[in-house]
């Protein structure tokens, strides 16, 4: 069953991704067939079967919850520079209010 | 100095004696990345003068005595924070990244005194057969350039084939160590889950992934193993396990070997293995069985569907990881510079976006690759509300039953063989408009990453390629050269947190053949030039 046009608007959409026309043409078909190989899952018998979420068996593992400072002006730097854009000591983003 | 056949135990003794210093080893080691890296495109960057400066602390403070990697010059592939240098997970989203620490497993090196040569490429965040999914270039296959080493650690499985690092790290979630390892005919060693901190592994599928070791020797893998292992509090998925030690032994009298049916077919009858494969890979087991092993065909039956539960399990996995390369973070993508990114309103699709969402699409679609698009693609769907119990939900019972399959088949034996890979190195290009072809390559190493167990390959042998075959293959025995004579890979995969019975067999095996120590031939003369097709 191919993927609609919608259907992988919707997927780029929620993964963030602009695809263009021709991307859109081009994945649509290889989503498709992957996802058809990987559907043969619904075939196996697995009812009743525990999920398994990790193979470690480690559950939960926290420390405790400390505060630790970070100052100094090499620590800032290395913060800050991390950043795509800065201004000054500011770190620019684009708008996050709808327009 | 002559360092292509070196290993990291011939250099500890060499240190520890004094016949040179790891200052001229290093030296000896950028000379020759130098002249052959631009053919191969191992490393995308090569730190020449810090490891320079390492060697130098490391020859002043003779460490080599008491410590095996103290001034032994590595390559660690690009998904590993290296602080300082550049860290790039062979992607345009990270190209001007730098991070600000090291992982776990480089603070563990740096105090063993390693000297690191360089970052190598890799297939972008570590998704891909073949390292044609690196943003900055493929990278080939030191016994013939027209072809992949594999992937996703193609890199680093090629710079220690090449004799540009004696060791080098990798990472492995599905068979990102062991498949380039068997097509560039090294050693590759990926450890159980849990064993090596992920800390500093830029995460590809969290559950799935683990650091590993490329090397010449299992010796040299277990020495490194040995030093890289260990619970670390700041991954909360590490397991602290006892050192592991391969035994010497003479023979493989009490050693029982299991070959699971699904994977080879009854009298290794299956289609899709490459007849030289499938030749090589015989010829090993038999070896052993010569020495005393007792070779049985073991089945796990839920073999058949590892394969689709790799691609629900890790693309669901990425989608998650790969969410924080918004083009913010991490230093965001050179086009930023130039302001090229305009928003245009009037072609949206969704009215009233706000303008960062904007700008989380066409970043990731001008910083991501094609893989790493289709596999966020992929998990993002098989996550996505009302898909997630028939995709993600089965996928992880489905990991239960295969887990179950390896303990029931490790009652019956004590280690697990078979190919690593289905074939010898294929060309360049070859599979770049399937990616399910190239999916395929991993179907004998995905079910141990699943299963969280440790597995090895093995140089074996040699095979031509299909397309290159001229007249009859070498027959049993003979491994005379026709065509393009290709590595090929043995694996052994054990129950988890037993690496010591990996390197009890490879030594072993090492022992008494000499895959190993054969080196590409393009790269014997000492002016190196592009020879092959």
């Amino acid at each position: 069953m191919a993927l609609s046009h919608q259907e992988i608007m919707h997927i780029a959409r929620l993964a963030r991704l602009k695809l263009s026309s021709d991307e859109q043409a081009h994945y649509g078909p290889q989503l498709t067939s992957i996802l058809a190989y990987v559907g043969q899952l619904q075939n196996a018998a697995v009812e009743g079967v525990k999920p398994t979420h990790t193979v470690s068996g480690a559950i939960n593992v926290t420390r405790a919850d400390e505060a630790t400072c970070i100052s100094g002006e090499t620590a800032r730097e290395t913060l800050l520079s991390q950043s795509a854009m800065r201004g000054g000591d500011f770190l620019k983003v684009p708008g996050v209010f709808q327009d | 100095m002559e360092v292509k056949n070196l290993t990291v135990r011939k250099i500890h003794e060499g240190l520890a004696k004094k016949e040179f210093s790891s200052v001229e080893l290093t030296d000896a080691y950028l000379a020759r990345i130098k002249k052959m890296n631009p053919s191969l495109n191992a490393f995308l960057t090569v730190t020449e003068d810090e490891a320079l400066k390492e060697a130098q602390a490391a020859d002043e403070t003779n460490e080599a005595r008491n410590a095996p990697l103290a001034g032994v010059p590595a390559a660690v592939k690009d998904v590993i924070a290296t602080k300082g240098i550049r860290t790039t997970a062979g992607s345009k989203i990270l190209e001007r990244y730098t991070p600000p620490y090291d992982a776990t497993v480089i603070e563990k090196l740096k105090k063993e005194g390693y000297v690191l040569l360089g970052k190598t490429n890799c297939d972008e965040f570590a998704m891909g057969g073949s390292n044609e999914n690196s943003a900055f270039g493929a990278v080939k296959n030191p016994w013939d350039l027209s072809r992949v080493p594999g992937g996703s650690s193609g890199g680093s499985a090629a710079a220690v084939a090449a004799g540009l690092a004696p060791y080098a790290l990798g990472s492995d979630t599905g068979g990102s160590i062991r498949q380039p390892a068997s097509l560039c005919g090294v050693v590759g060693l990926r450890t159980t889950y849990g064993s090596v901190s992920r800390y500093g592994l830029i995460a590809m599928a969290s559950s799935l992934d683990q650091i590993g070791v490329f090397s010449r020797t299992v010796d040299d893998a277990e020495t490194v193993f040995n030093v890289i292992r260990g619970h670390d509090p700041r991954d909360a998925t590490s397991i602290g396990s006892p050192p592991q030690k391969g035994e010497t032994k003479r023979g493989c009298e009490d050693l029982k070997i299991g070959i699971p049916i699904e994977y080879v077919g009854k009298d290794w009858n299956a289609e899709g293995i490459e007849e030289g494969v499938k030749a090589r890979v015989r010829e090993a087991i038999a070896a052993l069985e010569k020495q005393g092993a007792a070779v049985t065909m073991i089945s796990l039956p839920h073999a058949p569907y590892a394969l689709a539960t790799y691609y629900i399990l890790a693309p669901s996995e990425v989608s998650s990881n790969l969410a924080r390369y918004d083009g913010i973070r991490y230093g965001g993508i050179e086009e930023i510079q130039s302001s090229a990114f305009v928003r245009d309103k009037s072609k949206r699709d969704v009215p009233h976006q706000s303008a960062l969402i904007e700008w989380y699409e066409e970043m990731r679609a001008r910083g991501l690759g094609a893989e790493a698009k289709r596999r966020t693609m992929i998990g993002t769907y098989a996550l996505s509300s009302g898909y997630y119990d028939a995709y993600y939900k089965k996928a992880q019972q489905m990991r239960t039953l295969l887990r179950q399959d390896f303990e029931n088949a490790f009652k019956e034996v004590d280690l697990i063989a078979c190919p690593t890979s289905p074939t010898v190195a294929f060309k360049i290009g070859a599979k770049a408009n399937d990616p399910l072809s190239m999916y395929l390559a991993d179907i004998f190493t995905v079910a141990v990453n699943i299963a969280g167990l440790p597995g090895i390959s093995l140089p074996c042998g040699f095979a031509p390629a299909p397309d290159t075959q001229q007249g009859s293959l070498p027959s049993k025995g003979e491994n005379k050269r026709e065509g393009v004579p290709l590595p090929v890979g043995l694996q052994f995969i054990a129950p988890a947190f037993k690496e010591s019975a990996l390197f009890s067999v490879g030594k072993f095996y090492q022992s008494v053949t000499d895959h190993h120590l054969e080196t590409p031939p393009a790269l014997s003369s000492s002016s190196y030039e592009v020879t092959s097709s």
